[in-house]
């Protein structure tokens, strides 16, 4: 023993290269940890119909903190995913009263990928930074969006079926969302690793100058990207309006700063260039889990809010210092 | 030397960690007089200045200013001691109207104003804002702000690059008549045309000490090549054997790859034609700053070119972007690592990025990984840290700049100083690269700042003054003594010419 201990790097630095190398691991931990302090302080509370809600409502937030990663890596934002998600949802649910759920669920994704061109036009062509971007293109949808809720006063909204399956049905206890969820995730995961546009959005993010000389033509990808964003925007709103089954003008807008602290918590540096989808999934479920403890604590909405912000900061910096080259 | 000296500074020297950027200098100047204060790329000419004016601290010597101890921390407190500095980049805020300007330097406006009008800029507008107006008169501005406050000892560091003529002819002519009262002028410049015209004498400087001070007559020229080339070097570097002997014999019968005519961009690159053949290796050398930058940059497809035209294998190109180039096969390697690299990523996903830009569906992994294991191999990459690039040494860096163009098969490679600040062994092997590139038919264009080394990797080299191509050597005539000459902008000596062979054969 007392030769390995000479040979091999003192077990403090082995942990810190395993988990700079490996940085879901301490992120996992700490979503078990919160899992069985809840566990402590509500026995039996932790049980499959538990754990199913708690992927239920991880998922819409997921599929937006999907976008912040996207366009985080290549050091940008998209702050109108909120208001897309929304109008998604509201546009979906009223036009559903006219044609056919299929149709309603197309038409309702246009104003997504509009707006998603709108944000890579500006911040890819014009070189606007993408938060002023993004921020001006969300204040233009809501505003939209109370244009379009007049016009379509008379006809009232539903949620089709399909969706309500979607978003709220198990089978066998397990959520139906991971019918869309897990094939979507493996192709971001897979899309970021394994596909020309995937690394470009690294390289963009790492130096793009650097990107520039190998022949990039980064305006291109970034419009790419934000229409994506858009339509990933899109999809997380009808997948939560058919778990939440009441459409209003502010649906998902409330997921929109949770959707940016999953992408920081799971890894993914603002500043581009680092970081990955699946540290973002478990940035989803650990927020979920942590609204979960803190409702059930009974804390006050203000102090809920106030811990809820000082655990973000907290696992951000932890996170940081521990992936960080030392 | 009667006079009484304004500056004297001795036994000056800094080190930055185990480098000497200094060692022993010294440089005195006297009242009413014009110094002229020169020294090769790297000699320490800027460190010194930067003492001088307080950017930095020297770790030993002397600085005395009218015989009074000099103890600087700021530009600021060298002003009010008495020395001012105006560098080739303009000190203003671009941002701030000309008047806040001044109010920030504490200049007085009517001096001021009189040495504009001196320096033949008569319409100045004080509420105009800096960013308006052009460079020329910026520079302009920035030295009458410095005549305005009556300095004893001036320091103009390259001030006449990129002026044009007539402003050139003002500033030369108020700098002569600073000659005639009781201050001092130290002049930095690369041109021995104003320096013969203007100075009373020139310190030399060389690796970082004062090797002579001269004063300036006919023919000095001579004399001051010599200081800063120091003794014969004694032959540290042979020439690598030319294993590829019928190649650079080929050379001169061999087509053109590229083709250079007349180029002109920004204001430092004015008109440059040169030819780089198939199977070449073509060295660039010149002082900093006379528009090498700029030939690469728009070679790249970084910059377009303001005059001129760039034709590959006979057709003109016009590129908008670096894309353009890399398809007509000019690629690019620069001198700053951080310029070209993804620091964060690894050292695969460096080597591959051309073929993403290229294409971004679904990567061929096996494919991509035997490329890059390829050009690993080939430039014998250290793949220990491969993880982030940021953690290779700088060698290492360099490589994978040079490895991303190999993945992708070169035919033109711009190489700019590409050996800049890394180790010996990665030197030689980048050098034994790009000839054994150029034997395989690519074609290299490579810039270097050392000149001694150009003989090693180089089939031949052309010389870059003020913008514009002032001569052409072969490889052979190339030794260090005959380009420092021409890259100074001066004539070729006779002798030089029969080509002797300096150098054991190979």
């Amino acid at each position: 023993m007392s030769q390995i201990d000479t040979t091999a790097p003192p077990i403090g630095l082995r942990i810190r290269r395993l988990v700079r190398d490996q940085p879901l691991i301490p992120l996992i931990i700490l979503l078990i940890g919160l899992v069985i302090i809840l566990e402590i302080l509500r026995p039996g509370i932790v049980n499959e119909r538990w754990i199913a809600n708690t992927i239920k409502f991880a998922i819409p937030l997921a599929i937006l903190a999907s976008c912040q990663t996207l366009t985080m890596l290549t050091g940008g934002i998209d702050l109108s995913v909120g208001i897309i998600a929304t109008v998604s949802a509201f546009v979906m649910a009223t036009q559903v009263t006219t044609y056919d759920p299929a149709i309603a669920i197309a038409i309702s994704l246009i104003p997504a990928l509009v707006i998603g061109l709108a944000n890579g036009i500006g911040a890819g062509l014009f070189r606007v930074h993408p938060l002023i971007m993004t921020l001006g293109t969300s204040l233009i949808a809501t505003g939209g969006l109370q244009v379009y809720q007049r016009t379509v006063l008379a006809t009232g909204s539903a949620i089709p079926d399909s969706l309500a399956w979607l978003g709220t049905g198990r089978t066998h206890c397990i959520p139906n969302s991971l019918v869309l969820f897990i094939p979507l995730a493996a192709l971001i995961i897979l899309g970021l690793r394994r596909t020309g546009f995937g690394r470009l959005l690294y390289a963009i993010g790492d130096n793009e100058n650097a990107a520039r000389l190998s022949g990039v033509h980064s305006w291109k990808v970034i419009v790419a990207l934000y229409v994506l964003s858009g339509f990933l925007a899109g999809i997380a709103g009808l997948v939560y309006v058919g778990l939440i089954k009441a459409p209003s003008l502010s649906l998902a807008v409330p997921l929109l700063l949770p959707s940016v602290a999953a992408a920081v918590i799971g890894g993914t540096s603002i500043f581009g260039g680092r970081g990955g989808y699946a540290g973002t999934i478990v940035g989803a479920l650990i927020l979920t889990v942590l609204t979960t403890l803190l409702t059930v604590l009974q804390v006050p909405e203000g102090a809920r809010r106030i811990l809820f912000g000082l655990i973000i900061l907290g696992v951000t910096a932890a996170h940081v210092r521990l992936t960080e080259d030392s | 030397m009667t006079r009484e000296l304004l500056l004297d500074a001795s036994g000056v020297a800094k080190n930055y960690g185990a480098v000497a950027a200094l060692s022993n200098a010294s440089l005195a100047v006297g009242a009413g007089e014009i110094h002229a204060l020169m020294g090769a790329n790297g000699a320490g000419k800027s460190t010194l200045v930067k003492i001088l004016t307080g950017a930095v601290k020297h770790d030993t010597g002397q600085i005395l200013i009218r015989g009074k101890t000099h103890r600087v921390n700021s530009p600021a407190e060298a002003r009010r001691s008495g020395l001012v500095s105006v560098y080739q980049e303009p000190a203003i805020i671009p941002d701030l109207e000309v008047a806040d300007n001044l109010r920030l330097t504490e200049t007085p406006i009517e001096p001021f104003r009189h040495w504009v009008s001196e320096l033949g800029v008569n319409d100045l507008d004080l509420r105009e804002t800096a960013r308006n107006l052009p460079l020329a008169v910026l520079r302009v501005l920035d030295l009458a702000r410095a005549l305005a406050i009556e300095p004893d000892v001036l320091l103009l560091d390259e001030m006449t690059a990129a002026l044009p003529a007539d402003l050139a002819e003002k500033v030369l002519d108020v700098v002569r008549r600073q000659g005639t009262t009781s201050r001092a002028v130290i002049f930095i410049s690369h041109r021995f045309l104003e320096i013969s015209a203007l100075c009373d004498r020139a310190t030399v400087l060389r690796d970082g000490a004062t090797v002579g001070v001269v004063d300036i007559e006919e023919g000095v020229e001579e004399r001051i090549v010599e200081l800063m080339l120091g003794p014969a070097a004694d032959g540290p570097e042979q020439p690598a054997s030319r294993t590829t002997t019928p190649i650079s014999e080929q050379t001169s019968a061999a087509r053109p790859r590229l083709t250079v005519s007349k180029l002109g961009a920004g204001t430092k690159l004015q008109d440059v034609s040169f030819e780089l053949r198939v199977g070449e290796v073509l060295g660039v050398v010149a002082l900093e700053g006379q528009g090498q930058d700029e030939l690469f940059e728009t070679l790249s497809g970084f910059r377009r070119p303001s005059s001129g035209t760039i034709s590959i294998d006979g057709t003109e190109q016009r590129f908008g972007h670096p894309a353009d180039a890399i398809r007509a096969g000019l690629v690019y390697v620069p001198s700053n690592r951080v310029d070209a690299l993804l620091m964060q990523r690894s050292v695969r996903e460096n080597i591959a990025l051309p073929f993403c830009a290229g294409s971004w569906g679904p990567i061929d992994m096996t494919r991509e990984a035997e490329r890059v294991g390829k050009a690993i191999d080939r430039l014998q990459i250290d793949t220990r840290a491969q993880g982030q690039v940021q953690r290779l040494s700088g060698g290492n860096q360099q490589k994978v700049t040079i490895a991303r163009w190999i993945a992708t098969g070169v035919d033109t490679l711009l190489c700019f100083d590409p050996t800049r600040g890394i180790d010996i062994r990665t030197k030689r092997q980048i050098y034994a690269l790009l000839k054994e590139l150029a034997a395989h038919g690519s074609s290299v264009l490579v810039y270097t700042s050392e000149l001694q080394e150009v003989q090693l990797v180089c089939d031949r080299v052309v010389v870059i003054f003020g913008g514009r191509v002032v001569d052409v050597f072969p490889a052979d005539a190339a030794d260090e003594p005959t380009l420092m000459r021409a890259a100074y902008g001066l004539p070729r000596l006779a002798a030089t010419v029969a080509g002797q062979p300096d150098h054991a054969p190979a």
